[in-house]
């Protein structure tokens, strides 16, 4: 059955799982943290080492599970993690140093509550941390938000393509809707993992042992020499420009007319799609874009679309994140304003619907 | 006869720079005992024929650059979690054998978790853990290992149990998980002991390869810039008062007692 598209009713964590096997994902390494747990236990239920032989591991914490991200990516090998908001916030410095490395990985965030312990409902409070770099130093993420359970399988597979083009670490930052809810799924067809002569041939830098190499591989983010150190910063800063000028990814819905633009991601962008057709059965003409990239951000597209909106609404579920990146791109050519629910509400389209005439149209 | 007559007449040459031990300058203070564990490693790997499919594992601490001295593959790791990226080294390619190199810090403070865990699970590794009792990279604070009443730049009147808790002696605590088969601590003071660690190191890469569980060998070393002491003293030091609490010897081998 694997070696053809299937067509089933799952979670989005679970789809997240079944696409990782499918990919041919060499490894996860995970810890339990609500709302993404079914991840880590689909997998151990599936036992892909007796098919496909891809490693699954509970780790002792979502610190060592990272850092065994670190060392598989180092190895060249297509390894991830999930967690949730408190886990990702421990996996900071293992990030920082994926991205350093210049490694691939996909990692997957389902977004709860905060700050602190904060709640297991949806939010997306951690746009900041997973756009603007989150651990130390200058370094990004590639960004991917999925809206549907379609978009959990479909990413894994986009997540790592683009890692292992880039050597850059991916993120799906995903909410607890998105991980939790059902919806029908399309699995793709299953992939052989690469072999050991292919990851060699892939990545001529992955520390493998020497195999008759004449130069030994080290997998290492030291660089003692700040001129070399700049270096190293002007490199990584140049895949982000070309990740930036060809990754850019995003969706419209009814903005061919539209005087106003909702911008939205993940779950947001659903509720805001059912809002805008009920603001259409009212004459308010109003379309979305959805960023599908986070990071690199669909600035260009949201320039290009402001100076003819009467508003633009950044409606996301935390206190004001994204909208920082759209009135960056806006430049003041339109008015841009915020609605926002927090600490696990979701709101419902109605409440969109009034936050756009309260900002806009009186 | 002088060493000059041996080479006059053309003697043979009985010993020379381990084959896989790179001709770099090392940075280590004169009298430290990384060098000395540095180099049987070198040996070991290359005399079991692990060259091709050895992965190390390097700290953070003063042998974070181990990577620059033996010639194999390596990762160099976040600051105490060698153990974790050991793992999922091990774990992904059966093949490879996988040890890490980490001081007492790195082991035994930041990355204690990580240690008892792989432990624990018996991962197939070998853990070299370098117990100086001090932080020597960051110039000379207190590490978990620092003895009672020893001076550091942190512990500048000596440690105290009250303030700054108790020496941790973690290779006892490592040889009651049941993943560790063979839990060993050696010196490298005197050409004895570093014979004795070499066939400590031998073992546990044999076990690795093997696939018979976790190997932990401890080896004190010394810090003579941290302890700042002469390099003979500091042996001097180190055999009347980190043995009495780390005495050297073999503290479990299964691999031996299923024989």
């Amino acid at each position: 059955m694997m070696n053809q598209e299937e067509v089933r009713l799952m979670k989005g964590n679970e789809a997240i799982a079944h696409a990782a096997i499918r990919y041919g994902v060499d490894g996860y390494f995970g810890y339990p943290i609500t709302p993404q747990s079914e991840v880590l236990e689909t997998l151990e239920a599936l036992m892909p080492w007796e098919t496909t032989g891809m490693t699954v591991l509970q780790a002792e914490s979502e610190v060592a599970a990272i850092n065994m991200v670190y060392g598989g990516a180092s190895m060249g090998k297509a390894v991830m993690t999930s967690s949730s908001s408190p886990g990702m916030s421990l996996k900071q410095e293992g990030i920082s140093y994926i991205a350093a490395g210049q490694l691939p990985a996909l990692i997957v965030n389902v977004m709860r509550g905060g700050p602190g312990l904060g709640t297991i409902q949806p939010s997306q409070a951690d746009y900041f941390q997973a756009v603007k770099g989150g651990g130390h130093g200058d370094y990004h993420l590639i960004v991917l938000a999925p809206a549907s359970v379609q978009d959990m399988a479909d990413f894994v597979g986009l997540g790592f393509d683009l890692s292992f083009k880039y050597r850059t670490p991916a993120m799906i930052l995903a909410d607890g809707v998105i991980g939790q809810m059902m919806e029908k799924v399309v699995l793709p067809p299953e992939k052989p993992r690469r072999t050991a002569e292919q990851i060699i041939r892939q990545c001529p830098w992955a520390v493998t042992g020497k195999r008759g190499r004449k130069e030994r591989n080290v997998s290492t983010t030291l660089e003692m020499e700040p001129r070399l150190m700049e270096k190293n910063n002007e490199r990584l800063q140049r895949t982000y420009d070309e990740i930036a000028a060809n990754e850019v990814r995003f969706e419209e819905y009814m903005t061919e007319d539209a005087e106003y633009l909702i911008v939205a991601f993940g779950c947001m962008s659903r509720i805001c799609k059912k809002a805008i057709q009920n603001a259409r059965a009212e004459g308010i003409k109003v379309g979305l874009l959805r960023p599908i990239t986070l990071w690199p951000f669909p600035s260009k597209a949201i320039a290009e679309k402001a100076p003819a909106m009467k508003g633009i609404l950044v409606a996301e579920l935390n206190s004001g994140q994204m909208i920082e990146d759209v009135r960056l791109a806006v430049e003041g050519a339109a008015p841009v304003r915020h609605f926002g629910r927090n600490g696990g509400v979701v709101p419902n389209p109605g409440e969109i619907i009034n936050a756009l005439k309260n900002e806009f149209i009186k | 006869m002088t060493k000059e007559e041996i080479i006059a007449q053309g003697g043979s040459k009985v010993n020379s720079r381990p084959r896989l031990l790179l001709p770099a300058t090392m940075h280590y203070c004169p009298g430290c005992s990384h060098g000395v564990v540095h180099k049987l490693v070198a040996e070991v790997i290359d005399e079991l024929g692990m060259e091709d499919n050895a992965i190390g594992v390097a700290p953070v601490g003063c042998a974070v650059f181990a990577y620059n001295y033996i010639d194999i593959d390596w990762i160099e790791a976040a600051h105490g979690r060698a153990p974790a990226v050991a793992t999922a080294a091990a774990r992904l390619d059966p093949s490879a054998v996988v040890f890490t190199y980490q001081g007492d810090g790195d082991l035994a403070a930041i990355g204690t978790c990580e240690s008892i865990h792989a432990c624990n699970r018996g991962e197939n590794i070998t853990i070299i853990f370098i117990n100086n009792g001090i932080y020597g990279m960051t110039g000379g604070q207190m590490a978990p290992t620092t003895l009672e009443g020893m001076k550091t730049a942190t512990t500048p009147y000596g440690r105290r149990v009250d303030l700054n808790g108790y020496p941790l002696n973690i290779t006892n605590l490592v040889k009651e998980l049941d993943g560790t088969c063979y839990v060993t601590r050696e010196s490298v003071h005197t050409p004895a002991a570093v014979r004795k660690c070499k066939a400590a190191l031998r073992q546990a890469f044999i076990n690795t390869r093997e696939k018979r569980g976790t190997s932990f060998i401890e080896v004190v070393g010394t810090c003579n810039s941290g302890w700042k002491l002469s390099p003979e003293k500091a042996n001097q030091w180190m055999e009347e008062n980190m043995f009495a609490k780390y005495p050297p010897g073999e503290i479990k081998n299964t691999v031996k007692e299923k024989k």
